[in-house]
């Protein structure tokens, strides 16, 4: 069984926990700046929205690799950059249509999320929920049945 | 680690940055954040200097716990000499710059002299440059922050700002960051503004690392699982920290037209209750809750004004959402001038963000010009045409951006409460202590608190103490002295990390010392902690002394010294102030006089002056 990330925007606190999480476990250090995953704030913080890459099954980044860096991990399903093939050509970067594969000047080769080999610490670090690391065939499943429980109270 | 080990200094006046090794004795006495920015203020300025001069020294200051994985790491503090009491200030904030400063590779920024033409300080790691500000001169906190992220085409810039009131000297501006967070009180923004540096701009990706990652980690899990388990944090999550106010309202300790009363009665309409309440129209004020960085708490609120409100109606740029009320807003735009207008108390706080002042003092100084305006001291003449009565919402949302932008009576708002009752020839009715005004909490009823009021090192205060437990418990001044001694060390130790205050409610000093003992080299402890802590707060008290101030100013208003409050818990009672002070000054080991023994300053590893 595959897993996904799934991202609740309306959880997010905007406290980057996340960020400083994927930041930690890549990088050694509490650096958001160098994080995986972003959040994003709109209107004053009345929104914000955590966002990473979803792991295409059809990857863009993958196929456009021209040194076939990008891999796909069978176990996870990750798309896993390999640094040392990686000789930061950066067309993963324009390929991704999402923005999530970018370039990082300090090591010259490009960075994403590999879902931690499989316990995202994101996941791991966020206190309200917002990210969690669900069943990738049934990622609606919690909001399916928050609807479900308002038919119910309806009824 | 965990300190960056440098520090910025930026002298404005030669337009010189430099980077200076962090002195890690100092660290290691101070801590970080307020208590080491202390320190550095201490040992780089004359303590009698002009707070508004170039000789002020403003330092923007980390802790080792800023921009850690510990939960609440987003907070700085700005500390240097306030233009509204002639004290040391020191003023906290939360929001996400203080981690970034951290995160861009310094612990400590310290600004001294004046530069000759307006500028910003933009930080990018070690790229430090001091730029022109001549074209965002003269506007608001949010344009600034809008107009340098596009500027340097770098959305990731984090801004702490002034506004208008910063730049013409409104004794109580403040310096806001990431739009709605601030290092509210004391007028710490008037100092940045008469330094000419309209806003500090960074982004840093150097990150921080810990001594030891694998504990802190550890560490970390264990007091996130404390605080989030607890009820206190909860409430805090789901209600915001306006819960307070029903709280004050049924205690009677909810100051009201200017200390006159200690109960409102439109607190319904401006309670947490009020805030989620659909209108027929579909308009609700609060919108949903925010953290600051690292914060596992998430008390912010997040609201918005409904738009066929008269503060707003055909004013578009204000139909978005940003900060909403907090207890301490509710309370000065509340209460204190009487107004139960939910959407014009929001207004208020919009203007406060957008121009850059201090709610608190704002609504307090508006309060005392209402009871002038009452009395018939001050009349419309004076007003600019609006009638200050108290409960006006109209009055509240005109001068709260009159204020702001300095314009007709806000002028004369702007110097505060203290001074406008002087101006008035009524310095009786300034209801504060050294200059600042009074939080949302009547010292009649909490007698404890108006012992920390009293004694605060940066004026009135209710964040430099911790006395509700025992004011709640009980109304006398009995045995406060101590409790309240202890309460100030230990507040000053939590200032001094780099976390929130707001944690207390479920950290002792223990959960603080295991996060730091993993963290950060050497060995701590909670009776370190307190330590650092009581020698944070005779450090100030020093600072004090030599700026001029004495036993004397470590007083409170007549009103609550000799006017009985009219009603709630403690009706018939005054503050006991003077029973309490001479105790509390034989508990931290200072002269009937108010000043450090030298024994206790030997105690603490600090010299006499």
């Amino acid at each position: 069984m595959h897993k996904s990330l799934l991202i609740d925007p309306q959880k997010c606190t905007s406290c980057l926990q996340c960020e400083m999480a994927c930041s930690f476990e890549h990088e050694g250090a509490f650096n958001p700046a160098k994080s995986r995953i972003k959040v994003f704030e709109f209107e004053h913080g009345a929104r914000a929205i955590p966002y990473t890459c979803t792991q295409c099954d059809e990857a863009w980044c993958m196929h456009a690799c021209p040194v076939e860096a990008i891999t796909l991990d069978a176990a996870t399903g990750a798309k896993v950059v390999h640094e040392e093939t990686c000789v930061g050509c950066k067309v993963c970067t324009i390929a991704c249509p999402f923005g999530t594969v970018n370039y990082n000047a300090d090591t010259g080769k490009v960075v994403k999320c590999d879902l931690c080999g499989g316990d995202p610490q994101c996941a791991e670090a966020c206190p309200t929920g917002a990210i969690t690391y669900v069943d990738a065939s049934w990622t609606g499943y919690e909001r399916m049945r928050s609807w479900a429980e308002r038919l119910d109270a309806g009824a | 680690m965990s300190w960056q080990r440098r520090i910025l200094r930026v002298n404005l006046s030669e337009g010189r940055a430099q980077v200076e090794a962090l002195n890690m004795e100092w660290a290691r006495d101070f801590l970080g954040e307020r208590g080491l920015a202390t320190k550095y203020l201490m040992e780089n300025m004359d303590p009698s200097a002009d707070p508004l001069g170039p000789d002020n020294v403003l330092i923007f200051a980390t802790g080792p716990l800023s921009g850690t994985m510990a939960s609440t790491s987003g907070r700085y503090a700005v500390v240097t000499k306030g233009p509204l009491t002639g004290a040391i200030a020191c003023s906290n904030s939360g929001g996400k710059f203080g981690a970034e400063l951290k995160f861009a590779g310094y612990d400590l920024l310290l600004l001294e002299g004046r530069a000759q033409r307006p500028v910003y300080l933009h930080v990018v790691d070690d790229l430090v440059e001091i730029l022109p500000a001549d074209e965002i001169w003269g506007a608001s906190v949010w344009d600034t922050d809008a107009w340098l992220k596009q500027r340097h085409q770098n959305p990731q810039l984090k801004v702490a700002a002034v506004g208008v009131a910063g730049e013409r000297g409104v004794k109580f501006a403040c310096v806001v960051n990431d739009l709605h967070r601030a290092a509210g009180r004391s007028g710490v923004g008037a100092v940045m503004g008469s330094k000419n540096l309209k806003a500090i701009a960074v982004h840093g990706s150097v990150g921080v690392k810990v001594d030891d990652p694998k504990r802190f980690m550890q560490a970390v899990k264990e007091t996130k699982a404390v605080l989030w388990d607890n009820a206190g944090r909860a409430e805090l999550e789901r209600v915001g920290t306006n819960a307070m106010i029903d709280v004050m309202q049924e205690f009677g300790g909810l100051p009201t037209r200017n200390f006159r009363e200690v109960q409102f009665e439109g607190v319904e309409n401006i309670n947490p209750s009020a805030m989620s309440a659909r209108k027929a129209n579909g308009h609700t004020n609060l919108l949903t809750n925010k953290a600051c960085f690292g914060c596992t708490i998430a008390c912010g609120r997040i609201a918005h004004i409904d738009k066929e409100h008269f503060t707003v109606v055909n004013r578009r740029e204000y139909w978005h959402a940003s900060g909403g009320l907090e207890y301490e807003t509710a309370y000065a735009f509340g209460p204190v001038v009487g107004v139960d207008d939910l959407d014009a108390l929001t207004f208020a706080g919009y203007m406060m963000n957008e121009h850059g002042m201090d709610p608190i003092s704002f609504g307090v100084t508006l309060a005392a010009a209402m009871e002038l305006y009452e009395m018939g001291v001050i009349t419309k003449e004076d007003t600019d045409g609006i009638a200050l009565n108290f409960g006006s919402a109209e009055a509240l949302a005109v001068m709260a951006e009159k204020t702001g932008k300095h314009e007709g009576f806000g002028q004369v708002l702007g110097l505060g409460s203290k001074r406008l009752c002087e101006k008035y020839g009524h310095p009786e009715l300034f209801m504060g202590v050294k200059g600042q005004e009074f939080a949302g909490y009547d010292s009649r009823a909490l007698q404890g608190m108006g012992l920390g009021y009293a004694t605060s090192n940066r004026g009135a205060c209710h964040l430099k103490h911790d006395m509700f437990a025992e004011d709640m418990e009980d109304q006398t001044g009995q045995g406060k002295a101590k409790p309240c001694k202890d309460s100030q060390d230990r507040v000053a130790a939590v200032d001094s990390t780099g976390l929130c205050l707001f944690t207390t409610g479920a950290w002792g000093l223990e959960e603080f010392a295991a996060q730091l003992d993993a963290a950060c080299e050497g060995e701590w402890t909670a009776e370190r902690l307190t330590m650092v802590g009581e020698r944070v707060w005779n450090l100030e008290r020093q600072f004090n002394l030599a700026a001029g101030l004495t036993r004397a100013d470590d007083t409170l208003p007549r009103r609550l010294l000799e006017t009985p409050a009219p009603s709630g818990t403690g009706k018939g009672r005054v503050n006991e102030l003077d029973v309490m002070l001479p105790e509390y000054y034989e508990a931290r080991g200072w002269t009937p006089d108010g000043e450090p023994t030298t024994q206790t300053l030997q105690r603490l590893g600090l010299v006499s002056l």
